[in-house]
């Protein structure tokens, strides 16, 4: 490709800068959403999708027991009380659990949270399905209330055998102030 | 082209607006030394704090700045912007070349380095501090818990890889527009390729470091979530995209150190440079290579057992094009007729240390012993060995090299060959230990230490002090030679040394090749 | 006398020496691993995992010193034999495609079998399956909090901080043989019993190491990272934090206490009981006496590195003749309690039990020259954390 016939040097420095551009936006528009992507697949960190699961037509398999365990953290800076109501259930692979986990403000003013959660053994993570979880939404909790967060989960049957095991944790974050922000924005904006 | 043959403009004004690629390279060679100095102080504090257990002379928040920033100047300051200064004043020279192909743009990408490390440097003054969270700076230590100085470090990271990026192109557009007739691409020295590479190299990972400190701009002052698991984002990306630019970075770094090597090593055995072509392969396959391996820097961080096992061998692969090269730098030697003079010393210590350090490297590709290896004393000797027995080694044996070729005037022998022993035997006490105490345990970037570490620390410091004040012999006797050294006049001054840089005068006149020369 | 020149011998030599005496760690004494001196290698360790990572790291150390010796045993002759100054006229050849496609593919036959091991240690390390016990490891800037899962939910939580008094870290003191590698409250766990480990992190990115464990993993805010260890000889172990955490990433060593599993049934019987006994310690008043006493011990673990032994302050605001710490005990509870945001000091809420809590408050307000005379009792400081 020529596109300065008459100057080579040009020619080679445009077809440079052109790379650097790429490379550049190579780290937003590939490296991030594809990290996003293999993380979900590869249950990277334990990541598990942000999105519900649609529960397809799922058989209960009676003959295997699977050992769910919760776990509950605090990020710094976040005074809530947090903790599953449950510390470990026995489940079957294709059957549909719920549970709940308990959250206080003991705080006087209103915040906002979010949960993230994280699945241990990491490849367990794309067997671990939330057809209904708090994590999907900021968690809003006045001054001083208490809340209680459902969870509902399949654990898929297709799970590896030697897996018996699967933990799942969330940290809770204090987003307060960035979703103000989002809040004043979107004011702004309208 | 009329002013090409004039010389060069009086004072200030000559360094300010220089256009001309031998003073553009001079500026970057003494620019790039003054950075050692300063990186290796910072070693010396550090080196001084270690003497023995306990804290004696600094705080350990100033120790985390100390190790940042030893690591950044040293690894932006001083190599790469040497090996950009070498690469100056030899590119057109060994390809018969009037001039860089940009000078202009040369002229801005030196100029903007010496405010980018001020600002950098000036972070320490600030408010909070310094950057103290590694040259690594992983998030969130360098975004939600870094000082306020960290914009500033942002900004001068930018401004750096911008003047990098910009030596690149300049780099390659001279090496593919301006080789005299009959320069193939497979007759270029090999420092002239393995620079080329390197160049393609910095343009494709020099924007994806500015694309991370960019995203680290973005989570601190725009309210975006990248790096922040709160707001979906993950620290652990971070990390990603910092190895995908750092693994390629470590062979940016290494890269032109053995072009350098492969150029002073057949002119001291009088024999021609075995295997070119290999040689070239190598070169290029090795940084293909590097942009497969990043995560061998994250074996800890919990990765999928299939990622390992990927990262590890691929990483283990990259010793075979490693040792095409040591192995034919061995074979130019065989049956030479050989010649010690400073320059090779230094290339034999090279080769000797480098490859030390590739034999760590290749334990530390082994995952699971990594495990035990990663973030401790073990790591540090490895990149060291690499990093200044590699890169600064050759850099040094490039100095002496051409330093006859530049300014007409021939170096102190007896005193090169002592700077030799003395680095050689201060490098080897400093980071030889340093493998021991990393195997007991010892994690690196911490400024105390267990009772049990107490004496190879010890002679670690010794070691370093040795290794640093040899520099102060270095630079004395290249400022001795400039001023008073024995002149030198013939066109050729290593009887053994090929190419065309030597068939100028010497010392090389401010303008080589205004009619390019016919290559056969 | 004997010992100093024994000192010196190894500063000279030692480096020489050791590569002469083999790779074998001097052990000067058995036991602890602080003992032994000029440790050169790689521990075994403990544990199967651990043994299997020192042979294969021996087996390429091995490796590379034979292939070492071959490169450098050429290259060596040939300074020796090719020289000008003997007169050798240089050869002239400069190529051979037989040699250079040779020393191609035999190190990557190497590699290859290298690789072999190194596969299958890896697979091991990965398989945390069947654990007969779960801890839950979380760093802190610049602790480890312990937190052992229990079926019915009665978790058995502790921190693990630095013991080492800052007047041996600042030289005033004597060292004591387990400077830096010593903290107040070890992990427990019983030998033989597989035990898996959940790390994750609190601020910053942690990792957890303990070097004759052979375990090594980041600890991510946000995610959690799993390993394992089966120890098979009791003991104790020291390790240290691996990654990069901030000022004081060098303090927060990690100290895990291997007994057998009747020992352990009993340390852990005694750790819930401790838990019902601050439970009924809530119950209590204190006497000023008392408070001081238990304040200063808490002080020292979780406030001195910041605020100084005598409260002068560091990286955190003097705590000496502070308004905070001489005004509205409400005000003191609720910075303590729910940390400062947008500083460095934490909640510490969830870190110290009530109990504790009132006493670490109550010494604040009574020493350094504050003399407020007043007591918070863990009542107290119960009912701020629900009224808040």
């Amino acid at each position: 490709m020529q596109l300065f016939a008459d100057n080579p040097i040009l020619n080679t420095v445009t077809k440079l800068v052109a790379v650097v551009v790429i490379m550049f936006s190579f780290v937003f528009v590939v490296m991030v959403p594809l990290y996003n992507v293999l993380c979900d697949a590869l249950g990277i960190n334990g990541k598990t999708s942000g999105e519900r699961y649609e529960a397809v037509q799922i058989q209960v398999d009676e003959s295997r027991e699977i050992t769910v365990q919760f776990i509950a953290m605090n990020n710094e800076g976040m005074p809530w009380e947090f903790a599953p109501s449950r510390t470990m259930m026995r489940v079957h692979p294709g059957a549909v659990n719920d549970t709940v986990f308990m959250a206080r403000n003991p705080l006087s003013r209103d915040m906002v949270a979010q949960a993230i959660p994280s699945v241990s053994p990491a490849r367990a993570a794309e067997y671990f399905h939330k057809t209904e979880c708090f994590c999907f939404n900021q968690q809003p909790l006045g001054g001083e209330q208490s809340t209680e967060m459902p969870l509902q989960f399949i654990v898929d049957q297709g799970l590896p055998r030697d897996i018996k095991t699967i933990t799942l944790s969330y940290t809770m974050f204090d987003i307060t102030e960035m979703a103000e922000e989002t809040a004043a924005t979107a004011v702004a904006s309208r | 082209m009329g002013d090409h043959h004039h010389g060069p403009a009086k004072g200030l004004k000559r360094w300010l607006f220089a256009t001309n690629h031998k003073d553009i390279g001079t500026m970057y060679l003494w620019f790039s030394f003054a950075m050692f100095l300063v990186g290796g102080a910072f070693a010396m504090i550090i080196r001084a704090e270690l003497f023995q257990p306990g804290m004696q002379l600094i705080k350990p928040e100033f120790f985390n700045q100390m190790t940042t920033m030893h690591g950044l100047i040293m690894v932006f300051g001083a190599i790469m912007p040497s090996f950009v200064g070498l690469a100056n004043w030899m590119i057109p020279m060994m390809i018969g070349a009037p001039d860089m192909a940009l000078p202009r743009m040369n002229n801005w990408s030196f100029w903007i380095l010496p405010p980018a490390f001020l600002l950098l440097l000036s972070t320490m003054f600030m408010d909070g501090g310094g950057p103290a969270f590694g040259w690594t700076f992983y998030a969130p230590l360098s975004t939600t818990y870094a000082p306020p100085s960290v914009t500033f470090f942002i900004f001068g990271v930018h401004v750096l890889g911008l003047s990098s990026i910009m030596g690149s192109i300049n780099i390659v557009a001279t090496v593919m527009n301006l080789r005299a007739p009959g320069m193939t691409y497979m007759k270029m020295p090999l420092f002239v390729w393995t620079w080329f590479i390197t160049a393609y190299l910095l343009i494709a990972v020099m924007p994806v470091l500015a694309g991370a400190v960019t995203m680290m701009l973005m989570d601190i002052h725009f309210g975006t979530s990248f790096f922040s698991a709160a707001g979906g984002g993950d620290p652990v990306l971070f990390q990603h995209v910092f190895w995908f630019f750092g693994h390629p970075e470590v062979y940016i770094i290494i890269l032109p150190a053995f072009g350098v090597v492969s150029q002073i090593i057949p002119t001291f055995a009088r024999k021609r440079l075995f295997g070119y072509d290999s040689m070239v392969y190598a070169t290029a396959s090795i940084a293909f290579l590097s942009f497969i391996v990043w995560a061998h820097h994250m074996y800890t961080v919990g990765m999928p057992i299939a990622g390992e096992l990927f990262f590890m061998y691929a990483t283990m692969l990259i010793a075979v094009p490693t040792g095409v090269k040591v192995f034919n730098w061995i074979t130019t030697m065989w049956q030479g007729a050989m010649t010690f003079e400073t320059p090779m010393l230094f290339c034999i210590g090279f080769v000797v240390l480098f490859t030390i350090g590739g034999f760590t490297g290749l334990m530390l590709a082994i995952a699971p012993s990594d495990f035990q290896y990663h973030d401790s004393y073990f790591v540090v000797a490895h990149f060291h060995y690499v990093m200044v027995a590699g890169a600064v080694f050759s850099m040094t044996a490039a100095v002496y090299y051409w330093l006859p070729k530049w300014c007409g005037k021939m170096y102190n022998e007896a005193m090169g060959k002592t700077h030799f022993w003395i680095s050689f035997v201060g490098f080897n006490l400093t980071f030889f230990p340093q493998h021991f105490v990393g195997l007991a345990g010892m994690p690196r970037r911490i400024p105390d230490y267990a009772l049990q570490f107490a004496d190879f620390n010890m002679m670690s410091s010794i070691g370093a002090f040795i290794y640093g004040s040899s520099q102060i012999l270095f630079l004395y006797n290249v400022i001795a030679t400039i001023v008073a050294g024995k002149p030198v006049s013939e066109n050729k001054v290593w009887e053994g040394a090929e190419g065309l840089e030597w068939t100028v005068a010497t010392p090389a006149p401010y303008h080589t090749f205004a009619v390019p020369p016919q290559v056969r | 006398m004997l010992l100093k020149a024994r000192k010196l011998f190894w500063l000279a030599l030692g480096p020489v020496m050791l590569l002469l005496s083999g790779l074998g760690s001097p052990a000067w004494a058995e036991g602890d691993k602080v003992n032994r001196l000029y440790q050169v290698n790689m521990e075994p360790g403990v544990t199967e995992v651990g043994a299997e990572i020192y042979d294969l790291h021996m087996l390429i150390f091995w490796v590379c010193v034979v292939i070492g010796i071959a490169v450098f045993g050429v290259m060596f002759y040939s300074i020796y034999a090719h020289r000008k100054s003997r007169g050798v006229t240089p050869a002239t050849f400069h190529e051979s495609t037989k040699v250079e496609v040779l020393w191609t593919v035999v190190p990557f036959l190497i590699l290859l079998v290298m690789a072999v091991p190194a596969t299958s240690t890896l697979i091991d390390v990965y398989d945390t399956e069947d654990a007969e016990l779960d801890i839950l490891v979380t760093g802190y800037q610049w602790k480890w909090k312990y937190e052992y899962l229990d079926e019915n939910g009665e978790n058995v939580v502790f921190f693990s901080n630095l013991r080492t008094p800052q007047e041996e870290i600042y030289n005033t003191d004597k060292k004591n043989e387990f400077y830096l590698l010593e903290v107040d409250e070890p992990m427990v766990i019983p030998v033989d019993t597989k035990v898996r480990f959940l790390i994750t992190a609190y601020d910053v990115i942690h990792s957890w190491w303990v070097p004759e464990l052979a375990v090594k993993k980041d600890a991510i805010p946000g995610f959690i990272n799993e390993t394992w260890t089966q120890v098979t000889k009791t003991g104790v172990y020291r390790g240290q934090c691996a990654e990069l955490c901030g000022k004081d990433h060098g303090f927060m060593p990690v100290v895990v206490n291997v007994v057998s599993k009747e020992e352990y049934v009993s340390w852990l019987a005694g750790k819930q009981a401790q838990a019902a006994e601050i439970a009924a310690l809530m119950e209590q008043n204190f006497t000023m006496d008392e408070l001081v006493a238990r304040g200063k011990a808490v002080y020292d673990r979780s406030c001195l590195a910041c605020h100084g032994a005598n409260g002068e302050g560091g990286v955190g605001n003097a705590i000496a003749g502070s308004a905070i710490a001489t005004g509205a005990t409400n005000g003191h509870l609720d910075s303590v309690v729910n940390g400062v945001a947008g500083s460095a000091m934490q909640a510490f809420g969830g870190q110290l039990n009530d109990v504790d809590m009132a006493a670490v408050l109550t010494y604040q307000r009574n020493a350094f020259g504050n003399n407020m005379g007043d007591l918070i009792q863990p009542i107290d400081v119960y009912n701020f954390k629900q009224g808040q």
